[in-house]
């Protein structure tokens, strides 16, 4: 039976009608030599309480955030997402209806868009954003092949190595098969990139220069000294973000030169789900609008004037352009989005603020009792520069041992960086802490405690 | 649209039900929705630890209560027009059922509040998860392996393109080009440029279907792939599929199926007994994943042996009771995108694989029944470019009502006004005029019988009142609004100037 509504009688009823002897004769175009009449190779049908039950069992053998003492970021942060959240999103009117191609019965997902396009368009200190990404690598890449087009025959783009790793994988990825070349460049010893060799990288034929601040080992980058960088050269700045968060209390890329932001906005109120779905995001000045990738959200009029919402500027988007549109994204991350929008409204201004304080209060305070006399047992921290809400520890025994210790205690105690790069053997030391509003002074005084007891 | 209020009623509050505007116009300085726990460690004075890279605010951010948004974003959802409420037949999207289980298994805190990068051996219910999806896929397609890395169709339309470009380069020859038809949907030739290649479009013939000559005419040495959909975006099954692939393969090229259309044949025809080397699915149509306004979907790509070596990293690998994830794959083409795709739409798609084990056939069955029944209802009254026998969805055109000036956009904002979402209009492009009409499996005869019988009212409505149609739609929150209204009062003449965010107050 399934979710199929047709009782035998009616469905014989339907066949009657077009004037078809049986089912099969519906699929008389199918080659016979392909086609199946024997049932798949699955098993049985479940009802609800068979699926209840297998699905429990599979979901009880993951280390959730609910039972677990977690110190795991690594770009992907477990922020408080408010009760109502969830429960909004299951509104049918939400969840089952598709992108809002048809505008007269779809403002409730269009004016959420527009909401959505502005709250980042604020956060970045942009002029404007698009309706959504997949998430932060794609966007990070989207980002730099719209760079490159605004650039006309450039063909190199200079990337910090303080972006997240699987961002630079993932344009390493997409940008195989151009003409392209890709320069990375190192960390300083503070945990910054390392300015003189950025500079260096950048010359007449560099389209784009790429960072990240927050960066992969939780470093506050300098956005101007990267944009500056780029624009001596006439390049691109693109500023990737993946901690939100991180805007409340720290410099907007487009108050500090930069040119495109881009990155994950899951911070505000989309759940991990061991890593998606998530919600990205790119924002640029408003004379690059024509480049953007992905759909946009107007303000419009109708012919009593009216005001509404609707799709605009499609002429950049595949199913009009095709083999020369900005992009081939088709299907978003509009529920998503909509979790971060009603996230960000819920907090506000003040919210945010308040939250933003709160992850840098405790991780300064976890780093406080890492740097005091007592000590971390073998964990001392890695960089200088200054943090928001993640640092990196250096471990003098194996990061596994760390782990494992913290792990006894209900602690998942942080991401290796051998992990997420694992060809880095300057990092294969480096153990990444992040702490967010959720985490507890007990949490964070046990975590402490675990390390000092390691020998 | 007429003003329905009563003489005297207070009109902001009546205006409510049609239109909310945007939260930044509703905000009420002071407020806040979230309340956190009291600060348990020190605060930290942000400035004095950031200096001069410190911002002291976000200007503009919105300030309200969490009654404010909780109503703000329940009237909006009252705006909105979904499956829950009615049949949905935009063509090619597969709008069904999304059923309601899924959600609530996906809303586990074992699955929802797990972080990417848990130690494997703290979530092995979650590898165990992926691990099955991929082996109910393979049952289902007949691939050697499925990535379920891609986030959404037109994603693994380009893992696919960059699988297939990477066993080219092995053997020496990336070739130049890949052929596509032109009744294909925009993600195909946009996908195959992102990967490096040009597309050569392939013209129909009178069926609507692949032409042979123009295939053995245009499949040269420097082709690396056909992208082929199945059945086709007019809802017509390519009969000479076999002999397709056989052509390609001859040529030493790919073949590449959209599989946006599975749900016309899953469980009755495996896709890599046709021949085909690799095709994603789009989870959001075929495993009844929520569209969301938009998205999440995921778009797994299945792939036959000779591409296996290019797969994205990692794979779920099963050792004994164990499973890991594997980075070993020195061909891999390397990642799409950040963890293991989008997990949440995975549990999802699974759960309702499992509902229907090995009766999921009848989803295709009824799918095609459906669109048959709407087809011979419609027939009379709209235009059938095509008529080669119909799949899980029918493309009419406006072509009888726009020799009266009515065209397909009428029609489509006049089924408003019968509660109906307008079917897909935008492709296929060998359709003018195109009114894409795809059922589902989901909808009752009572439910196709309404719909019929409101585009058979129109098509006279057509003809009676063509004004009526033309005006369309009389009973929405907001009548038609379009791309060019978006322009505000641009400062140089002529050019367009969309507004596309709140202003700052
Ligand atoms: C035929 C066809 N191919 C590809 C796609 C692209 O899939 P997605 O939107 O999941 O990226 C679509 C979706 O709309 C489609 O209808």
């Amino acid at each position: 039976m399934g979710y199929i509504p047709h009782s035998p009688a009616e469905r014989s009823a339907l066949l009657r009608e077009i004037g078809a002897a049986s089912v099969d004769d519906l699929f008389s175009t199918v080659p016979r030599a392909v086609y199946r009449t024997e049932p798949p190779a699955l098993p049985a049908p479940q009802s609800e309480i068979e699926l209840r039950r297998g699905m429990a069992a599979m979901a009880g053998k993951n280390a959730d955030g609910s039972r677990w003492a977690s110190f795991l970021g690594a770009g992907l942060y477990a922020h408080h997402s408010p009760a109502f959240v969830s429960q909004l999103l299951l509104r049918g009117e939400f969840l089952t209806a598709y992108t809002p191609y048809q505008a007269e019965v779809s403002q409730g997902t269009l004016t959420a868009i527009y909401e959505f396009q502005t709250h980042v368009a604020l956060l970045t200190g942009m002029d404007i954003a698009n309706a959504s990404m997949y998430e932060g690598a794609s966007a990070f890449v989207e980002a730099v092949l719209m760079a490159e087009r605004l650039s006309k025959k450039r063909s190199k783009v200079v990337v910090s190595k303080g972006v997240h790793p699987e961002y630079l994988t993932a344009l390493g990825t997409y940008l195989a098969n151009f003409p392209f070349q890709i320069v990375q460049v190192p960390l300083g010893p503070d945990g910054r990139t390392d300015a003189a060799a950025l500079a260096a990288a950048v010359d007449e034929t560099t389209f784009a220069v790429g960072l990240q601040s927050p960066n992969v080992v939780g470093v506050v980058e300098d956005w101007q000294a990267a944009a500056d960088a780029a624009h001596a050269k006439g390049a691109l700045a693109i500023g990737a973000v993946n901690e939100m968060f991180s805007l409340a209390v720290l410099k907007a890329p487009g108050h500090a030169g930069m040119d495109i932001a881009c990155g994950e906005a899951a911070s505000f109120g989309v759940p991990p789900s061991f890593g998606g779905p998530l919600v990205g995001f790119l924002a640029c000045r408003d004379a690059f609008k024509r480049q953007i990738p992905g759909r946009l959200v107007g303000r419009a009029v109708d012919a009593q004037g009216h005001e509404g919402f609707c799709l605009t500027l499609s002429t950049r988007e595949q199913h009009i352009r095709r083999e020369r549109a900005t992009s081939n994204i088709c299907t978003n991350q509009g529920l998503m989005a909509l979790a971060a929008t009603m996230t960000l409204s819920a907090l506000g201004k003040n919210g945010l603020r308040e939250t933003a304080v709160q992850c840098l209060s405790k991780a300064e305070y976890f780093k406080a009792l890492v740097k005091a006399k007592a000590g971390a047992g073998p964990c001392s921290l890695a960089f200088a520069g200054p943090t928001f809400n993640e640092f990196a520890l250096r471990c003098a025994v194996p990061v596994d041992t760390v782990l494992s210790a913290l792990e006894a205690k209900g602690i998942l105690g942080g991401v290796p960086m051998a992990r997420i790069a694992p060809r880095e053997g300057a990092w294969k030391d480096l153990l990444l802490v992040a702490v967010t509003e959720r985490n507890t002074r007990e949490q964070i005084d046990r975590a402490a405690e675990v390390l000092r007891s390691i020998r | 649209m007429s003003d329905t209020s009563a003489p005297g009623a207070p009109a902001a509050r009546t205006d409510r039900r049609r239109r909310e505007g945007s939260l930044f116009d509703l905000s009420h300085p002071g407020r806040t929705g979230v309340a956190l726990p009291p600060l348990d460690v020190p605060a930290i004075d942000p400035p004095a630890l950031f200096g001069s890279a410190h911002r002291s605010e976000v200007a503009g951010e919105v300030e309200a209560s969490e009654v404010d948004v909780v109503r703000h974003f329940t009237r909006l959802s009252q705006l909105n027009f979904a499956i829950d409420t009615a049949l949905y037949p935009l063509g090619s999207c597969t709008m069904k059922h999304n059923p309601r289980i899924n959600e609530e298994v996906a809303r586990l805190a074992g699955f929802s509040d797990v972080h990417p990068y848990t130690a494997e051996h703290l979530v092995q219910g979650a590898l165990e998860l992926l691990w099955l999806l991929e082996e109910r896929l393979k049952t289902l397609t007949g691939f050697a392996r499925v990535t379920l890395q891609p986030s959404a169709g037109a994603n693994g339309e380009l893992a696919g393109t960059l699988m297939i470009r990477a066993a080219h380069v092995a053997r020496g020859n990336a070739r130049r080009h890949i052929l596509v038809p032109d009744s294909a949907h925009g993600t195909n030739p946009a996908s195959a440029h992102f990967a490096g290649y040009s597309v050569i479009e392939l013209a129909s013939n009178a069926r609507g279907t692949l032409d042979l000559a123009e295939l053995e005419a245009k499949l040269t040495d420097e082709v690396a792939a056909l992208m082929i959909t199945v059945p086709n975006t007019l809802g017509v099954f390519e009969e000479n599929i076999l002999k397709i692939t056989e052509m390609v393969h001859a040529k030493g090229a790919l073949v590449y199926l959209d599989g946006a259309n599975f749900n016309a044949f899953v469980g009755k025809v495996r896709p890599a007994d046709m021949g085909v080397d690799v095709m994603h699915m789009n989870l959001h149509k075929t495993f009844s994943t929520p569209h969301g306004g938009g998205g999440p979907g995921a778009g797994p790509v299945g792939v036959g042996p000779a591409l296996v070596p290019y797969l994205p990293t990692p794979t779920v690998e099963r050792d004994g009771e164990v499973f890991r994830l594997s980075y070993d794959r020195p061909g891999s083409i390397g990642r799409m995108r950040t963890f293991h795709g989008n997990f949440g739409v995975l549990v999802r798609a699974l759960t309702y694989i499992e509902s229907y084990g090995n009766t999921i056939p009848e989803v295709a069955e009824a799918a095609v029944l459906n669109a048959n029944y709407l087809r011979k209802r419609l027939e009379p009254f709209y235009h059938l470019k095509y008529d080669a026998p119909s799949y899980h969805e029918v493309v009419f055109s406006d072509r009888k009502q726009a020799a009266g000036g009515i065209h397909n956009i009428d029609i489509a904002k006049r089924l408003m006004d019968y509660g109906f979402h307008p079917p897909t209009m935008s492709f296929p492009l060998i359709v003018p005029g195109a009114l894409m009409i795809e059922p589902t499996e989901s909808e009752p005869k009572e439910e196709l019988d309404a719909f019929a019988d409101a585009m058979i009212a129109i098509a006279k409505e057509c003809q009676e009142t063509p004004e009526l149609v033309h005006g369309a739609p009389h009973t929405t929150p907001v009548g038609r609004l379009d791309d060019a209204s978006t322009a505000r009062e641009a400062s140089k003449p002529g050019s367009f100037a969309p507004v596309l965010r709140a202003p700052v107050r």
